[in-house]
């Protein structure tokens, strides 16, 4: 119980952080299209890189603990997150930017109260599938970088004399618990003025 | 409603001079207006006819202030128009209300200056003039198409522009939801006494509704004919009048009296 409470306090922080800088840049670049074709090269070029493969720099930034694990989390999170939020920008309709203009909008309100809401629904679909990565980065993570949470789990019990039963209990947990945080990311899609963005069903 | 032909400079509400548009596309320039004048009276309801893809919307755009025009200008009170203003709103063929708010977010949309008594005050009257009464919570999802466009007029009428701008505001309309929005629209301008530039490709909906219809030609769209409707409403479709003013406007843009 510890130890789900360890990996999902970490997947917590570095998949807030990543949504917290990644989607206002990503807003922001889409909204631009000149910054867009700036950042563009550099995003393409760091998102193919698997977040595995930031272990050894995160070790080295971070040493052997939750900052690590943490970190890794936030990169595995920042690039999906920053693809969603500018491609959520590119698919408002053109004609609700023009509302808002008509109607005489300042620049704040018209981010809160048009670009918000337009881009909400695309942009909680993202965080659920970016939630899942960030599910699968903690235990990768946890298997090397720390000494806490299910990853951890995993390797000890093997490590600690082949227990293949804890190792499948672990299995089990992170399948159990993946799948509760779906849900959760879920049922934000039937809140009312979310809804509209979802293909009716 | 008057039947006058001439406008003067002084009773003019919108007026264009010498519009042209000439869009870049691929590095060829696209003539798209070419030299459109007219004036519109205050109070009047203006159609804009043409064949389609000929530039209606792009010259309503450009009337709006969406666009700026390459040559020419246009002028609203004797003022440039520079960019859209809340004193003239566009009303979008589709999907123009907010899908995010009820029936009453979007109406009070274009409140948020008034205070919380006069807004819904404000958005009660509209509901109630367009007949959505009982949807106030609704969200656009569960209106019919009839109803988002009414809705829309809604949330255009309740800022109290001067102007409203229509562009094929009922063109995805089945044919009786869009008698019947014909009837309201009418029933609204006679009530509210706005001026309204309605672009349509539906020969009829124009003769129905118009003091005076703009005829353009295909692009680049130039003004080929102003023709006035001097019918009084409500109009009678099956008049001898009706008939011929339709039968006059048809001919004008070309067509056949027969299918």
């Amino acid at each position: 119980m510890k130890y789900v409470v360890a990996s999902l306090f970490r997947v917590t922080w570095g998949f807030s952080l990543a949504a917290v800088i990644a989607i206002p840049l990503g807003l922001t670049i889409g909204w631009y299209r000149r910054a867009e074709m700036a950042v563009n090269p550099l995003v393409q070029i760091l998102r193919p890189i698997s977040p595995l493969a930031w272990i050894p720099i995160a070790i080295l930034w971070y040493g052997v603990g939750d900052m690590a694990a943490i970190f890794l989390i936030f990169v595995g999170c920042f690039f999906p997150l920053l693809l969603t939020a500018m491609s959520a920008v590119h698919n408002v309709a053109p004609v609700y930017v023009n509302v808002g203009r008509n109607f005489g909008l300042s620049t704040p309100d018209f981010i809160y109260r048009v670009l918000y809401p337009a881009v909400v629904p695309q942009l909680i679909t993202g965080s659920r599938i970016t939630l899942g990565i960030a599910w699968l980065v903690v235990v990768a993570a946890e298997m090397i970088a720390v000494s806490s949470g299910l990853g951890f789990l995993i390797v000890d019990a093997r490590n600690a004399g082949n227990r293949y039963d804890l190792v499948l209990a672990g299995m089990v947990i992170i399948g159990a618990i993946g799948l509760l945080l779906d849900l959760a990311m879920r049922s934000l899609e039937r809140v009312k003025s979310f809804r509209w963005g979802y293909s009716e069903n | 409603m008057g039947p006058a032909d001439t406008t003067t400079a002084l009773d003019a509400k919108l007026r264009a001079e010498h519009v042209g548009m000439v869009f870049d596309r691929d590095g060829k320039s696209v003539s798209v207006l070419e030299h459109i004048n007219l004036d519109v009276r205050n109070g009047e309801f203006i159609c804009m006819v043409g064949p389609s893809g000929c530039g209606k919307t792009t010259l309503l755009n450009v009337m709006g202030g969406f666009l700026s025009p390459t040559s020419g200008s246009v002028t609203i009170d004797r003022e440039v128009v520079h960019g859209p203003d809340p004193r003239r709103i566009l009303v979008f063929q589709e999907q123009g209300v907010f899908p995010w708010l009820t029936v009453e977010g979007n109406i009070g949309f274009g409140l948020s200056k008034l205070s919380a008594a006069d807004r819904s005050e404000r958005i009660a009257h509209y509901v109630q003039m367009m007949r959505l009464q009982g949807f106030e919570n609704t969200y656009p999802s569960d209106l019919s198409g009839g109803m988002k466009q009414r809705l829309q007029v809604a949330r255009a009428l309740a800022v109290n522009p001067d102007i409203l701008y229509l562009d094929e505001p009922f063109g995805a309309l089945d044919s009786v939801t869009r008698l019947i929005m014909r009837g309201e629209l009418l029933r609204i301008w006679q009530t509210e006494r706005r001026t309204i530039i309605f672009v349509t490709h539906d020969i009829d909906e124009a003769v129905q509704l118009a003091d005076r219809v703009v005829v353009l030609s295909s692009r680049p769209a130039k003004i080929q004919d102003v023709l006035t409707i001097d019918i009084p409403h409500p109009r009678n479709i099956s008049s001898a009048r009706y008939l011929e003013h339709r039968d006059d406007l048809l001919k004008k843009i070309g067509l056949a009296y027969t299918v």
